[in-house]
């Protein structure tokens, strides 16, 4: 599926279609060559020129990769975990122990869905207080059994619902911001898709801040951002520019500390390259942390918020 | 007949209008005098309404008179971001904020005594950009969670705050995990953590510092959560109950320790903090 401003690629694509997929003369395959040449640069100049509502638009492609994909792309092993021991289990966050290479970690991510049922089963990735209080105990988990927590971000927001309400929405991520703040084991954070305010934060609080190159984090979605300041939905692409919500915006505040590079054309379209290249980031991370004191470990953590909105 | 030659008597003047004696409660729109409503700290005494109060009638409520010694006054936010939205220039609204209300920021920080007890204090005051978390707010209650550390004071924060300020983006953000790590440290020190949850505690406040307190005290009425009620009834196509999000919902649903008047905020914070011992 290709999006709205990826039009010249769409074209492309139909007339690599129309060629026959095998036995073609020499004349077409000539031809064919020309046209993945041309579609390569094609999207070789939209993704090196993305704007920041179009990052928006790949950062949540219905065929990006989810953590069901990096799950299963990156880790030898997965045994998940359920619960948060109050009140339920909650679809809409995964968790539990993984090895990835040599490193046994505990994952933690916001889960999507593909396609309608399933995002209804994940309620899209929107979490309720007992995803929040699911993901803390397994960190607690990870800390007693000494094993690095690695968290996948991707979420519109967390759910707003009269329900999430009553369990205690705000407490829930609050408590959650507090002790993963103090959580005496290496975490590393990787936004993978959309980083939704406190929804996102609530998962997010670590020694690294991961960010793949297409993905957004933003304290406000863009449409909710423009009908509050510019009294217009419609203005969400001035909106996504002025917030800075691009990795690229963000490593220049000095707020995330590295980007993991995608593909061209973005992780939607070669998800087995992007898992490789975030898997190449994660190890680097793992091995560095792992190295680090726990005292040392805590005290650069406090450091890189402190350090935020401070001049 | 002596009145048409009667000179007229000089004018007596004229009692002071009854508007600038009397007030009236916005919520049940009684008549209330001016007098009793700075006595009571704008509660009324009607219906005990509770009306929003500036960072520093807060700081006369709490504090012993002239105990208080305000910290980091000059931080002021810096426009990350360069803000400029369809309204004009976040630089611009920062001034006209700073012009109402006389703060540089939405938080006012400082140290004292309440009831001769030592405690580091930051209080939000909605009317500056409807105390909004920015960096420099994160900031100045980040430096006085440090300073409570050092000097083993409690920390009190009474929060008044439609949620995180957008015009400085992910730095507004941060401030939620910011000023947490700093309430962590407390914890870990054992110095108690008093949160006064005031109208509206609301957004990136709630689901941050306000509801880590080691004890949250609420005034009656206010509303407290996260996600807006229309964005709620909106999401799940019902409508909500009126009391929903306020204090008393909050208490019933085990979220909150106290729901306290004001003129009773002060004794009780100091009763409560009679039982620590350092």
């Amino acid at each position: 599926m290709n999006l709205e401003f990826e039009k010249a690629i769409t074209e492309l694509d139909e007339k690599i279609a129309a060629l026959p997929a095998q036995d073609r003369t020499p004349q077409q395959t000539a031809e064919f060559e020309k046209l993945q040449k041309a579609k390569d640069a094609a999207l070789k100049e939209i993704y090196s020129a993305l704007t920041p509502w179009q990052t928006v638009q790949v950062a949540r492609h219905p065929e990006r990769p989810l953590i069901q994909d990096f799950i299963a792309g990156l880790f030898s092993e997965f045994i998940e975990l359920h619960g948060d021991r109050l009140f339920g289990d909650d679809h809409a966050i995964v968790g539990g122990f993984a090895t990835l290479d040599t490193w046994r970690v505990m994952v933690i991510g916001h889960q999507k869905g593909r396609g309608i049922d399933d995002n209804l089963k994940f309620n899209f990735g929107m979490a309720r207080p007992e995803g929040y209080r699911k993901a803390m105990r397994l960190m607690h988990m990870a800390e007693k059994f000494k094993v690095p927590v690695v968290c996948f971000i991707d979420t519109p927001g967390a759910y707003p619902g009269a329900d999430a309400e009553e369990r205690g929405q705000a407490e829930a991520i609050a408590r959650n911001l507090m002790e993963m703040s103090a959580l005496k084991t290496p975490v590393i954070v990787a936004v993978t898709g959309e980083g939704g305010s406190g929804g996102a934060l609530g998962i997010g609080v670590g020694d690294v801040l991961l960010m793949m190159s297409n993905a957004v984090y933003s304290v406000i979605s863009p449409e909710g951002c423009a009908s509050i300041l510019w009294r217009d939905g419609t203005k969400a692409p001035e909106a996504a520019t002025a917030l800075k919500i691009t990795a690229q915006a963000l490593l220049k505040l000095k707020v995330i500390d590295e980007i993991v590079p995608e593909p061209i054309g973005g992780a939607q379209r070669d998800p087995k390259a992007a898992i490789a290249a975030l898997r190449k980031v994660l190890i680097r991370n793992l091995d560095r942390l792992t190295h680090t004191s726990t005292s040392k470990l805590l005290k650069r953590r406090f450091e890189k918020y402190a350090r935020i909105g401070s001049y | 007949m002596g009145w048409f030659t009667k000179k007229k008597a000089t004018a007596v003047p004229v009692e002071q209008p009854a508007q600038e004696i009397w007030t009236q409660c916005p919520a049940c729109k009684a008549h209330v005098s001016k007098e009793e409503w700075d006595k009571t700290f704008k509660v009324c005494p009607r219906c005990n309404f509770h009306e929003r109060i500036t960072a520093r009638e807060r700081v006369d409520l709490l504090i012993d008179p002239k105990t208080f010694t305000e910290l980091y006054p000059k931080i002021k936010p810096s426009d990350p971001l360069g803000f400029v939205d369809g309204k004009g220039r976040y630089a611009d609204k920062i001034e006209e904020a700073r012009q109402k209300t006389g703060m540089n920021e939405s938080v006012l920080t400082g140290y004292g005594q309440l009831s001769r007890i030592k405690v580091a204090l930051a209080v939000m005051d909605f009317r500056f950009l409807g105390g909004s978390l920015a960096g420099s707010t994160g900031e100045k209650i980040l430096l006085t969670s440090t300073f409570a550390l050092k000097h083993r004071m409690p920390y009190i924060i009474v929060s008044a705050s439609g949620g995180a300020r957008m015009h400085e983006g992910i730095i507004s953000l941060m401030q939620m995990a910011k000023t947490c790590a700093g309430i962590a440290r407390l914890q870990e020190a054992n110095i108690p953590f008093i949160s006064v949850l005031t109208d509206p505690t609301t957004g990136g406040v709630s689901a941050s510092f306000a509801m880590v307190g080691d004890i949250h005290i609420a005034e009656p009425g206010a509303l407290i959560g996260f996600a807006g009620r229309r964005v709620i009834e909106e999401t799940i196509k019902q409508k909500l109950p009126d009391d929903f999000q306020k204090a008393e919902y909050l208490l019933d649903h085990g979220f909150v320790d106290l729901i306290i008047r004001r003129d009773q905020m002060k004794q009780t914070i100091a009763s409560l903090l009679r039982y620590y011992r350092r």
